[in-house]
């Protein structure tokens, strides 16, 4: 009886989905051929938007599988990583607040670039440094506001997230509001042409970061610490009785999750996500515009979150490619909308997500 | 050798859970903790595993001591590596991970690659049901497989005292016999064992020494041939009658409450 219900429902979500994807493959086949030069920088741009995601996806679920809680401070910790790659590797100083300035920013001029390497090494060295510095703010976070949290509902500590997004994205305004904030990456504003349609290299740069980091985290997965972390997610307490330091887990995590926002916060400012190349206060949406990816691909999935990253990336880009003449109809900025759509399409089909963990039974 | 003198562990800041335990497990010997259900076992083994933070539990007097030294204020992970692991009540394995991740996370306090490899292998011979699905998912092995891995993964740490909580729990007696061997297998390597069990019979049955709860305090202790020949054991653990098979009123054999054996 239950088996013949749960096949029925299967073939239901088949049939929905060959109802949503049936037509739009055939409008895309049509889309190739009638010009295949525009057809292929959308899918450029769509890797591209899709590995922004990504990566941002990746942080949301490297602090979702330790700690099982949803970051939402995500954006605000991608904001402050953008800017700590602004300030080191695009101002070249290192941004301290000391007690007789009243609060102002004194930069001072950051070492690494006085060493007399080459400039691509300087710059590398600078991004890991301000990657390290983003992750410290993480480790601070956690320490702070998560750690007196072990034990208590997982609500509560959403919404303590929520309130360190709301109070860090008014920290990280005031820095970045002096100027503008330039992130000037090696690759930044530069392109080439296909045909009449200009690529960015940024697009490239993002899918290799999101492939990197995809690998890091997967082999961060195989090592001791990573399943120790897994094991923290499923059952704290039993994980405690093995000897496992909950509290430093979660420590790494937090710093992981926010290297990895700093990351995206990078590729936030840059196009296909934002033309500017520089930090502002959208920065820190961009955790919001990849949360559906994150929901999409199930939220403690590491596969789910690149997939769901690619779907979603691709679906606004498409849409914002080829419905562009109904915007009178559809409203300006709707693809900002398509994420939002796709995620609950995708829920209605699988409400864990596409690789989310259900709950193992045995049979 | 661990000791417990006189520990009273409170939680909520109300509820007096244990009143005054005290036990002993002495190097190399299997001693068994019965009581019925509510008398503070698992409460009595989370004060000495450190894992009383969660349930918002506190040791208010008292002092836990494993070869001298102090247990109360350690965190959980120092005391694994002091020698002590616990196997929780309802073997708690992590479900989503393989047989393989789960005895990783087992050794995690274990640095040596080395030791590790050849805490693995022990396992693996203890338990060959386990070596046979080292890759499966560890939610889909059944009940006693569960229980295996559980035991094994506690190994896996290198315990010196390995405490079991009701290890019997939900298990045929076929297989409650095979984890009773395995204990006194795992004991026979060197491993002291404090056993808590419901199932009296089998826990007295390989035990050296045997403890009774009741309300958070020890209210009788003894041989654990002693203790199976005792007749209030044998009416309430064992469920069998003594001497006389007519019913005996619960308060005429509730005699041994008022000796303050337990005052020590």
């Amino acid at each position: 009886m239950s088996t013949s219900q749960s096949k029925r429902r299967i073939s239901n979500g088949a049939a929905f989905m060959i109802a949503v994807f049936v037509p739009i493959t055939i409008f895309l086949i049509v889309q190739l051929f009638s010009d295949p030069a525009v057809f292929l920088t959308t899918i450029l741009k769509s890797l591209a938007m899709g590995s922004t995601y990504a990566i941002i996806a990746l942080g949301f679920v490297l602090i979702f599988k330790a700690t099982e809680v949803v970051n939402f401070s995500q954006g605000a910790l991608a904001m402050i990583g953008a800017l700590f790659i602004s300030f080191l590797v695009a101002d070249e100083t290192i941004p301290i607040v000391p007690w007789w300035s009243e609060g102002n920013l004194v930069p001072i001029r950051n070492p690494i670039y006085d060493l007399g390497l080459p400039s691509w090494m300087a710059w590398g060295l600078s991004f890991i440094v301000a990657l390290f510095f983003a992750a410290l703010i993480g480790l601070f976070l956690e320490r702070v506001a998560i750690r007196p949290m072990i034990g208590q509902p997982l609500f509560s500590v959403a919404v303590i997230t929520l309130g360190l997004e709301i109070s860090l994205r008014v920290l990280a305004n005031d820095s970045a509001k002096l100027k503008l904030r330039n992130t000037n990456t090696p690759w930044s504003g530069k392109g080439f042409n296909i045909g009449d349609n200009f690529l960015y290299w940024s697009f490239f740069a993002a899918m290799i970061a999101a492939a990197i980091s995809v690998v890091a985290v997967f082999l961060f997965y195989r090592s001791k610490l990573g399943i120790a972390m897994r094991a923290v997610a499923r059952d704290q307490e039993a994980a405690m009785a093995q000897g496992i330091p909950i509290g430093r887990v979660f420590a790494i995590a937090w710093g992981a999750g926010a290297a990895l926002a700093a990351v995206g916060g990078l590729f936030a400012t840059e196009p296909p996500i934002k033309q500017t190349g520089a930090v502002d206060a959208e920065t820190s949406l961009v955790a919001f515009r990849a949360l559906p990816a994150v929901i999409l691909g199930g939220l403690d999935s590491v596969q789910g979150a690149i997939l769901g990253g690619l779907i979603v990336g691709s679906a606004e880009i498409f849409a914002g490619q080829y419905l562009s003449g109904y915007t009178s109809v559809l409203g300006a900025g709707y693809p900002l909308v398509i994420p939002y759509v796709v995620m609950i399409i995708g829920l209605i089909v699988k409400p864990y997500g596409l690789f989310g963990t259900e709950e193992i039974r045995r049979v | 050798m661990l000791e417990l003198a006189n520990v009273e562990v409170v939680y909520n800041e109300v509820i007096l859970v244990l009143r005054g335990l005290s036990i002993e497990v002495p190097d190399g010997q299997i001693v068994a903790l019965l009581g019925a259900n509510g008398a503070g076992k698992t409460t009595s083994l989370r004060a000495i595993s450190g894992l009383l933070g969660p349930h918002e539990g506190v040791i208010t007097k008292g002092s836990i001591t494993y070869d001298g030294k102090k247990l109360n204020d350690l965190k959980p992970s120092d005391i694994v590596e002091s020698g002590i692991t616990q196997v929780m009540e309802g073997r708690r394995i992590f479900k989503d991970l393989t047989v393989d991740e789960n005895l990783v996370t087992g050794g995690f306090t274990v640095k040596d690659k080395a030791r590790t490899k050849a805490s693995y292998d022990r396992v693996m011979d203890l338990f060959p049901r386990l070596a046979e699905r080292r890759k499966g998912i560890a939610g889909y092995l059944s009940g006693g497989e569960q229980q295996m891995l559980a035991i094994g993964r506690a190994l896996m740490a290198e315990p010196k005292l390995l405490i079991l909580d009701e290890p019997s729990l939900g298990l045929a007696p076929k297989l409650i016999e095979q984890i009773r061997d395995i204990i006194v297998d795992i004991n026979k390597q060197g491993v002291s064992v404090l056993l808590i069990e419901q199932n009296a019979m089998m826990a007295l049955s390989i035990a050296n020494y045997g403890y009774v709860m009741e309300t958070g305090k020890i209210v009788m202790d003894g041989d654990a041939k002693k203790l199976l020949a005792d007749d209030d054991v044998k009416e309430f653990y064992l469920g069998l009658h003594g001497d006389d098979s007519e019913k005996k009123s619960f308060r005429d054999v509730k005699h041994y409450k008022r000796r303050k054996r337990w005052a020590s």
